[in-house]
């Protein structure tokens, strides 16, 4: 098997239990795997959450850790995917001064090109939000940080499959066992 | 309370009541059929003791020394029993007193609701009076676990906890219930829990990976069978024979697996692992086929994986998932529960013999037993042997005691010298490797299995981890024989220190107490023997007694464990000397 280490998303789709979360996370921790991100929230299926987890390992250890997260009670399923598997985004928002709006013309450019969108204006401060691949973001914070930033947050990724994951089918098969 | 008031109970569960928390989480057990409990009161969990003083003879309450005491003697109850063992303790300390418990279980697999009590829900995340955050401690060491903050929760939690601990692979479920919901009212019905969205325990059998194994087994000319615990749980011990005796083929067994099949059983070869015997270690590495039966290939039973097997086609019979090519390729995986794959092998399955492959095991042993066998079992020299004494009780008690072991030199020598007619009768702390559980283990083994004759074979370290249990078996009249091997000294550890350390004995050396003394302090009667002409007769003695029984038998201070496999080596190293 492929011993390379790549960057996949994991999903797990789980009961909204608290405590899940320590859980999943403990599974991480104790094979020393660091996540790049995580995002919760809930799915496409009344009551089922899903976490989407970006991790960079081998896939012997993918698969290995996905039969973990299933063996949790709480878990209804749990797959892994390559990022070609997988249309995925990620969300950033940028807090800048709002006199530069008005005296830097180059920054009106900026959000331009980069399809970046302008949440909320006042006097003080404006503020940018851009959706899309990590690397427009960061592409976008390098730009905008010649001019300073007063804050900067980036979401965890959010993915889907290219695939269908049939969880409701095995909701349903769960439902009739 | 009489038999009628009993059933009564049990059929008021069927309608609505209404009842304090505390009262509902008695219900619950008594719907689980809960008739003993190990467990230790205090400020968070004292309504539900008190609801148990009016419960008391229908669910009998055992007040361990330690709350640890209370888990491993759940422990031993369940391990016995094949039931589910209940263990109870208040907030902060006392929960976390039953984690090594709690943890050995998980590790092991062995079914157990533990109950806390927590500080009321208003006061969670203050860092109240003996407030813990059992449920974020116990979260990696439990199958489940879940905090209750209202009392119309507990029916339902409490039918969950049971369900999944003792279903499919069995283990540890913690339920941590504030005080408020314990003093809490709720309309109590209790409906058994059957199924939880989500989890699928028992993966159904596959008959084409049968099929599959069938024909790996038929073609194979030098099968060997490995079988672990989960023959014992999955009930497979039938089937396991029948296999083994229509296809001829050697077993051999996982330290958690012994007692499935009678060690005097012709096709029993004895136990892999680091201390188990030298035939099936070695001929791990020559087997074609070998056949893995509710096992996890822990890293004591295969040392190096870089050459365990690497010549043989791996069968894995398993029922959780997550097992399956985690540590060893399986090329052929049968999940499921033990028994259902096993009782669908069968039929698949041409007679034979193996006789030639069989007689190599025979000659490996007979090289065991000249280096290392005869001189545990048989000594000539001066000094006591820890097998000798394992020797006298298989003769005393006719192989027939269920012997609960603690952890070191002496659990060693009681898994490879005991011998088990029947299964369920080696009690010992597997995974976790806990000194200090076979003392409250075999409280817990004596009480579910009162027929039957429990010797516990502890070291002098393992003894004085738990060695305030005493008191329970005294207060309790439990009939427990305690066997202590004393060589004053951590003996394993030492072991390890002489082969692999020069020698340097850092704080293995142990100056111990009268435990004569001791024990009589707890009104145990006992024996100290110090010499082989001693030997015989105490052990009579102490099989004779109708009552509890201290045995201390003084042991050659500086023996060691062989065969032996060092930490990493390949099975094919393990060493007679």
């Amino acid at each position: 098997m492929n011993q390379e280490i790549k960057t996949f998303t994991i999903s797990i789709y789980t009961e909204n239990n608290i405590g899940l979360l320590n859980r999943i996370s403990a599974i991480f921790q104790r094979r020393h795997i660091n996540i790049e991100s995580l995002t919760t929230s809930k799915s496409e299926i009344e009551g089922v959450n899903r976490f989407v987890i970006v991790v960079n390992i081998t896939e012997p250890q993918a698969k290995k850790i996905i039969g973990q997260f299933q063996k949790q009670i709480e878990v209804i399923r749990a797959y892994y995917h390559t990022d070609e598997e997988t249309i995925f985004q990620e969300s950033g928002m940028f807090k800048i001064k709002s006199d530069l709006l008005f005296n830097e013309p180059q920054i009106q450019n900026i959000i331009k090109e980069s399809n970046a969108r302008i949440v909320t204006v006042n006097k003080e401060f404006f503020v940018l939000e851009k959706s899309g691949r990590r690397n427009e973001i960061e592409s976008l914070h390098r730009d905008l940080n010649i001019f300073g930033i007063m804050q900067f947050v980036r979401s965890g990724r959010i993915s889907v499959t290219k695939e269908e994951m049939k969880i409701t089918e095995m909701l349903l098969a769960f439902n009739n066992q | 309370m009489d038999i009628e008031t009993i059933k009564k109970t049990k059929q008021m569960t069927a309608k609505t009541e209404r009842m304090s928390g505390s009262e509902a989480i008695i219900k619950c057990l008594i719907a689980e059929d809960v008739d003993i409990l190990y467990g230790y009161p205090g400020g968070a969990i004292m309504p539900v003791y008190d609801e148990l003083y009016k419960y008391r003879n229908e669910i009998h309450h055992v007040l361990t020394r330690h709350e640890q005491g209370a888990a491993h003697a759940a422990q031993g109850f369940a391990r016995i029993s094949g039931r589910v063992g209940v263990a109870m303790a208040t907030s902060g300390p006392g929960a976390t007193n039953l984690i090594t418990g709690i943890a050995d279980a998980q590790i092991d697999s062995t079914p157990l609701v533990c109950i806390t009590g927590q500080v009321p829900s208003h006061l969670l995340g203050t860092d109240a009076f003996q407030e813990t955050d059992i449920i974020g401690i116990s979260t990696p060491v439990t199958k489940w676990n879940h905090q209750v903050t209202k009392a119309s929760e507990i029916p339902e939690v409490l039918a969950k906890a049971f369900y999944i601990a003792k279903s499919g692979r069995p283990g540890p479920v913690l339920i941590d219930i504030t005080k408020d919901a314990q003093f809490g009212e709720l309309d109590f019905k209790y409906e058994k829990c059957i199924g939880v969205r989500s989890y699928i325990p028992t993966p159904k059998t596959n008959l084409e990976s049968v099929k599959a194994a069938a024909e790996l087994i038929n073609a194979a000319k030098k099968p060997m069978i490995v079988w672990g615990q989960g023959v014992i749980l999955g009930q497979a011990e039938t089937e396991l024979k029948t296999v083994i005796e229509k296809a001829g083929i050697p077993a051999a067994w996982t330290i958690m697996g012994a007692s499935a099949i009678p060690t005097s059983h012709p096709l029993n070869i004895g136990m892999v692992g680091m201390h188990g015997n030298y035939g099936p270690n070695k001929l791990t590495n020559e087997c074609d086929v070998l056949i893995a039966i509710g096992m996890r290939f822990d890293d004591r039973v295969t040392g190096s994986l870089d050459t365990y097997a690497k010549q043989a086609k791996v069968i894995h019979f398993e029922i959780d998932p997550a097992e399956v090519n985690k540590n060893v390729y399986a090329d052929v995986a049968v999940l499921g529960d033990s028994k259902d794959s096993l009782i669908e092998l069968i039929p698949l399955l041409n007679e034979n013999s193996h006789e030639a492959w069989h007689q190599e095991f025979k000659d490996l042993y007979a090289i065991e037993f000249e280096k290392v066998i005869k001189d545990d079992l048989h000594p000539t020299k001066e000094g006591l042997t820890m097998g000798e004494v394992l020797n006298e009780i298989n003769i005393q008690s006719e192989g027939d005691a269920a012997i609960v072991s603690d952890v070191g030199q002496h659990q060693m020598i009681a898994c490879r010298y005991s011998e088990f007619n029947k299964t369920k009768s080696n009690i010992t702390s597997g995974g976790l490797g806990t000194m200090g559980f076979a003392l409250p283990a075999a409280i817990g083994a004596k009480m579910a299995a009162p027929e039957r004759e429990v010797v516990a074979i502890i070291g002098d370290g393992g003894f004085q981890m738990n060695i305030q249990e005493l008191g329970t078996i005294f207060q309790q009249k439990v009939p427990v024989k305690i066997v202590v091997l004393n060589n004053e000294f951590l003996g394993m550890v030492r072991q390890w220190q002489q082969l692999f350390f020069d020698k340097r004995y850092a704080s293995t050396e142990m100056t111990n107490p009268d435990f004569i003394t001791i024990a009589k302090g707890y009104h145990i009667g006992g024996k100290r023997v110090t010499k082989r002409e001693e030997l015989a007769d105490a052990v009579k003695e102490m099989i004779a007694s109708k009552e509890s029984y201290f045995l201390e038998v003084c042991v050659e201070k500086e023996d060691n464990v062989f065969p032996m496999i060092p930490s990493g080596a390949s099975v094919s190293d393990i060493r007679l000397s």
